[in-house]
């Protein structure tokens, strides 16, 4: 039989989730709904099921009967079945078969081990049971554009859902033999269009050739293989090409970004404390002796697009197990998220987008519910708001992880078993890796339903920890995640040198039907991939079976340099790994470089208090707490200086602090050597200069590991770029600015770059046929060595009577501040590097390792103003300051260009009086200045240039505006 | 005699290692131990002094928090369980494990040989989980073994992380057996010790409770995550100066517990 059972909320009780559909309805602009009841349902079906049954699975398994009630109905095969009379206006979400279902999956998964095995198919909706006055239209909008996300589920409006069960079909063994060679040019250009392949006509050549030479054509396996590994997302080829640039009628070459500008940058760092840079899924660099750190960070922009809660959630999975894939246990996450303006008219949304508050909330979700589920504290990042992020959206996921040093292995063996751990396989994120290269356009999010993937967190846990068990036991010679491109892409590395035979039918499958090379290709979540000796497979396979997690032998690393599959006796595949991972062209791209022509804007007199109230409430700068809440930033009890930090723990840091569990554990010692993790990121600058842009950045990373206590002798760097389409000469000619900013930059610094990641073809193709493109946006995250944990600064302002000084010079450099944005100008002075940063970086180091400052924090967004106000806000205390103190620059020296420049290198510092002679010593000959002294009062007191009082705001009032609450 | 600690681990469980730290500090042997290896006999129940139910997300909180866990203790260690409650010994549940006793009839105490759940911990009022430090006071007229000797001058500091942390008594029944025998062992507190309003009491729980004992007084769930304050610097405004108030007391108290009687 097959039952529908519906858990409602007893009638008197606060039904949270219908209250978070009616607020969040009403942020997207769907006002009328007064009140929403939340129901889960949940679709049991087997042969042999009964009612009896049923009673009792409700009652042991589904209900909570203090809470809710629960009534069933028995539905005919294929139906839905109808609604209870009365219920009023319904909608009800169910996912669409195939769609990972986690709920459905450990409800089976508990069937089978409390005694409930005549159940054999369960699935779960939700019924919204809808109160107020809506019209049709608006209702079907709430239903599409609230309640359900038709990418991935289902909705019905007055009616029942019908159940998801997923259907297997037989499986398909169908291998498909492309006619590569018979092709010419337009032959190969459409095989690639129509396989969705993403090669261009010489990437498709090549592959001919390579064929010709065998004498055979390719299989759909080998093709979408050459596809997948020859994509931007796994290979990075636009970093790779070889680009004729032209700067303003100036001619250069640029063999390889990637070498001449990220690599070059880490040769010339020559740091000790590099173990692995750029080979591995994550970089590594020491920690102290015996434990190394590892360091990635990913993007998921386009599955966040069209799924945000499943993609910034399997985002997050994917770059754990980067983590993971290098043998480290993950420490911390970070999250860097890009959106569109939440206060978006629905007009002026783009077809077949999201709007970027249901962007923001579904990603924001989805980041936490991984982190949070894995155990991994999420301890730092930003959210960045332009209206170039509305049809694309960035997320940027980062991870960190600790391992004891050497206890990863990275070289498989001839006859080590190819061992796949995990999750199963579906059709879930085929041809992810080559859909993420491509452009987004109003067809994506019909097309490309199929990429999207859905995360199981519990499921990646339990191969966490048996993946550590198994490293301690040195029980594989290599390990790797298996993301982007799946099996294909992790076994085609691992196997690169040795070359593998694969058993396509022992790859354990959700659900029957695949072909093989869907098997092969399939994206599905959390599975890794080891190579394990024979001798030491059976204990490899009890560890994982202990944890409930599934571990398969697919075949063997063969050492003939040749990759075959076969699914039971069909051959799917048999090719050569040289041709496979050595036959890529070189990419030869053109770049037009045109300094653009901007002015300064005259914003004429401003009030300062007000300005600063405004800049305060400005999305890219006011508080992120509520988000941040939502985080887990204390498991592991490590997280010394915190997201928030001051009396009423909302100050915002610049870093976060942690000492990691796993070295508190081994050394029995609870302090000692911790990590600050920051990150940099600031897309308005770029649209003046990237390469500007990237020296700023870089500085801010640096400059708020610095700020909390990070040697800034001992900082590895991580660049993510997201960029649009590398195609169009303005674009690319922005990225290599930005590359070779990071190259100046992390030189200056001395500051190794461990690893990196770009996402290109950030752009969208409107029904108006205008394409958007995304902000040329870099993000540099920084880990910088903690000598102490106790030697560490926060930035809450802590006593009435402490000095305050400016660490750092300011210019008269407003372009692409937040004051112009404010003002809706972007202006031309974009900030420039300082020479001298090193050198006030190491000095105000020198100064928190000895305990010689009281609180510490960057001026980045905002300015020297800005800067002041947040550290007055989290002591709640006022402050008396002076901007003619302050050391200026060149021209332009006005109340405002001392506030609200946004200068690099700078640091606002609180000393204590008794402090004050061994802090100036220290920066003799470096620019410094005393900037005023925190007050006894609740105001935040600014004297101008001239001396005179310019702005007096409470502290009460500016942390309102900060917090977005009333005074 | 140093008690042994058996730190029960089920998939999706996450706060076990600083678990068992703070029991190691506070002067305990702890163990972690998966719960499929207590049911399997591997490890018996009765071989330890105290139990300890961490937090996590026990099989996803898939149907609900701790809903699993609470009938994997039920169907695995149904009597051990019962035994080990029965002869006094002492059992702490954080936040997750606290989801699961309740569920599991547990708590607030039912010794019956087939436990009735009574109370409920379900969706924070906010819909959202939330992360924060939180101020918890302890019933000094609690028979809670956990919270003994504890004055309610000295509040206990330490964050909460859930999104299922309301305490909900299915009738007032209920409600007025955990009045009369003081068994809401710890309550949220505003920071100066004033009664608490959001966010200070995090999810809305009736009367504020943040832990709950049973009438016994040897088991103890609780939301908050005490094991997260152990040592001084972990404490959000340490920078400030501000000492005090570790979560670290629970343990001494449980394991001191746990040692007399041994």
């Amino acid at each position: 039989m097959i039952v529908r059972v519906e858990i409602a909320a007893k009638p008197d009780t606060f039904d949270a989730r219908g209250h978070e559909v009616v607020a969040e309805a009403g942020q997207l602009g769907i006002v009328g709904l007064t009140h929403v009841e939340v129901r889960d349902v949940f679709f049991l079906a087997g042969a042999t099921l009964d009612e009896a049954t049923v009673r009792r699975v409700i009652e042991k398994v589904l209900l909570d009967p203090v809470v809710a009630t629960a009534s069933f109905v028995e539905l005919e095969p294929h139906s839905a079945g109808t609604l209870t009379p009365g219920a009023g206006r319904v909608v009800e979400v169910a996912p669409l078969p195939g769609t990972t279902d986690s709920v459905a999956e450990t409800l089976l998964a508990a069937m089978k081990d409390y005694g409930f095995a005549a159940i054999t198919q369960a699935a779960t909706g939700t019924q919204y049971r809808i109160q107020g006055d809506l019209s049709e239209t608006r209702l079907k909008q709430l239903a599409a554009g609230v309640l359900a996300n038709e990418v991935i589920e289902a909705w019905v409006l007055d009616g029942a859902i019908v159940p998801p069960f997923v259907e297997g079909t037989k499986m398909d063994l169908t291998v498909e033999t492309i006619g590569l060679r018979a092709a010419d040019d337009a032959g190969l250009l459409a095989i690639s269009k129509q396989r969705r392949l993403s090669l261009n006509l010489i990437e498709m050549r090549a592959i001919q050739a390579s064929y010709k030479a065998e004498d055979r054509d390719p299989t759909d396996a080998e093709l979408e293989m050459f596809a997948q590994t020859w994509s931007e997302h796994c290979v990075h080829k636009t970093f790779k090409a070889r680009i004729t640039l032209t700067e303003d009628g100036v001619p250069s070459v640029v063999d390889s970004m990637f070498k001449t500008y990220i690599k070059a940058a880490t040769d010339k760092a020559t740091t000790p404390w590099l173990k692995s840079v750029f080979v591995d899924n994550a970089g590594i660099v020491g920690f102290e002796d015996g434990w190394d750190v590892a360091f990635k960070a990913e993007t998921h922009n386009h599955p966040s697009a069209l799924e945000p809660f499943g993609g910034a959630n399997t985002g997050v999975g994917g770059v754990i197990r980067d983590v993971l894939g290098v043998s480290a246990r993950p420490i911390a996450c970070t999250d860097t998220l890009c959106f569109g303006p939440g206060d978006l008219a629905f007009d002026a949304l783009p077809h077949g987008v999201l709007h970027p508050r249901r962007i923001a909330h579904g990603v924001i979700e989805g980041v936490a519910d991984y982190g949070n589920k894995m155990g991994i504290p999420t301890v730092n990042g930003a959210i960045r708001y332009d209206e170039g992020y509305t049809a694309n959206p960035l997320v940027y996921c980062g991870c960190v992880g600790i391992l004891p040093t050497g206890a990863h292995k990275s070289k498989a063996e001839i006859g080590d078993y190819v061992v796949t751990m995990g999750g199963r396989t579906g059709r879930d994120g085929l041809r992810g890796a080559t859909f993420s290269s491509m452009e987004m356009d109003i067809e994506t999010s019909t097309i490309a339903g199929s990429s999207v993937q859905i995360g199981h967190p519990i499921h990646e846990k339990q191969a966490m920890e048996a993946l550590l068990v198994a490293r301690d036991e040195e029980l594989y010679t290599a390990v790797t995640d298996c993301g982007a491109g799946g099996l294909s892409s992790a076994v085609g590395e691992m196997a690169a040198e040795l070359g593998a035979h694969i058993h396509l039918e022992r790859v354990p499958l959700k659900y029957s039907g695949l072909r093989p090379w869907e098997i092969w290709l399939s994206e599905a979540q959390e599975r890794m991939v080891f190579a394990v000796s024979p001798a030491k497979w059976p204990r490899f396979e009890a560890i994982c079976a202990e944890r409930g997690v599934e571990a398969v032998a697919l075949g063997t690393f063969t050492g003939n340099g040749r990759l075959k599959l076969v699914y039971e006796e069909v051959v799917v595949a048999d090719l050569s790994m040289h041709a496979l991972h050595e036959g890529i062209p070189q990419l030869q791209l053109n770049a037009v470089w045109e300094t653009p022509k901007l002015v300064e804007p005259d914003l004429g007199a401003l009030d300062l208090g007000a300005e600063l109230l405004a800049l305060l409430a400005q999305p890219n700068i006011r508080s992120n707490e509520s988000v941040v809440r939502g985080y887990d930033h204390e498991v592991q009890a490590g997280t010394i200086v915190k997201p928030f930090v001051g009396v009423k723990n909302d100050g915002p840091s610049d870093a976060a602090v942690l000492r990691p569990l796993d070295v508190v554990l081994a050394t029995g010692k609870m302090g000692g050597r911790g990590v600050a993790l920051s990150v940099g990121i600031n897309p308005q600058y770029g649209k003046i200069d990237p390469y500007a842009m990237a020296w700023a950045v870089v500085d801010e990373a640096v400059r708020n590991v610095v700020a909390v206590g990070g040697d800034p002798a001992q900082v590895a760097l991580l660049d993510n770029f997201c960029w649009g389409n590398p195609n169009l000469p303005d674009r690319l000619a922005g990225l290599v600015r930005a590359a070779r900013g990071c190259h100046d930059a992390a030189v200056s610094w001395k500051a190794p770059y461990i690893s990196g990641k770009d996402s290109l073809n950030n752009e969208y193709t409107g029904a108006d046929g205008q394409k958007h493109a995304i902000p040329g946006t870099l993000l540099i995250s920084a880990l910088a060595i903690v000598p102490d944990v106790d030697a560490t600064a926060t930035m809450d302002f802590k006593a009435a009577g402490n000095l305050i000084y400016v660490v750092g010079s300011t210019a008269n450099e407003l372009g692409g501040s937040a004051l112009y944005e404010q003002h809706g100008e972007l202006g031309a002075n974009v900030p420039q590097h300082v020479d001298n940063a090193p050198a006030l970086a190491a000095a105000l180091h020198d100064l928190i390792k000895v305990g010689g400052v009281r609180a510490v924090h960057d001026a980045s967004e905002g300015g020297l103003l800005l800067s002041v106000a947040e550290m007055a806000i989290a002591g709640r205390i006022g402050a008396d300051i002076e901007l003619g103190a302050v050391t200026f620059r060149g021209d332009g020296r006005t109340d405002v260009s001392v506030a609200f420049s946004e200068s690099l290198t700078r640091w606002v510092v609180e000393v204590t009086p008794a402090q004050v002679a061994a802090f100036e010593a220290r920066f003799a000959g470096l620019p410094v200045a005393r900037l005023g002294a925190v007050a006894t009062g609740s105001d935040l007191v600014v004297r101008g240039v001239g001396g005179q009082t310019v702005a007096r705001v409470g502290v009460e009032a500016l942390a309102s505006a900060w917090r977005g609450t009333p005074v | 005699m140093q008690p042994r600690v058996l730190i029960l681990h089920a998939p999706g469980t996450n706060r076990d290692r600083e678990a068992a730290l703070a029991c190691q500090l506070a002067g305990g042997v702890p163990e972690i131990v998966a719960v499929d290896r207590v049911v399997a006999g591997d490890r018996k129940l009765a071989d330890y002094q105290m139990l300890l139910l961490p937090g996590g997300f026990s099989f996803g909180d898939d149907l609900g928090a701790g809903k699993l866990w609470s009938i994997a203790l039920r169907d695995g260690l149904g009597d051990q369980l019962q035994a080990f409650v029965a002869a006094g010994r002492p059992v702490m549940g954080i936040c997750n494990g606290f989801q699961a006793l309740v569920k599991a009839g547990l708590l607030p105490g039912d010794t019956s040989a087939d436990p009735v759940q009574r109370v409920t911990l379900t969706r924070n009022d906010s819909a959202r989980f939330e992360c924060r430090w939180v101020t918890l006071r302890p019933e000094p007229d609690s028979p809670c073994v956990f919270t003994r000797g504890l004055t309610d001058d000295l509040l206990i500091q330490c964050p909460v992380a859930h999104g299922e942390g309301k305490i909900a008594a299915r009738d007032d029944t209920v409600r007025d057996a955990m009045g009369t025998h003081r068994l809401a062992a710890l309550r949220y507190v505003s920071p100066d010790g004033s009664a608490a309003t959001y966010p200070f009491n995090p999810n809305g729980s009736e009367g504020d409770i943040a832990g709950l004992t049973n009438p016994a007084g040897n088991v103890l769930g609780l939301m908050p995550h005490p094991e997260d304050h152990i040592v001084a610097r972990q404490h959000p405004r340490f920078h400030r100066g501000e000492r005090g108030g570790l979560g670290l007391v629970l343990f001494e108290a449980g394991i001191k517990y746990a040692a007399e009687a041994a």
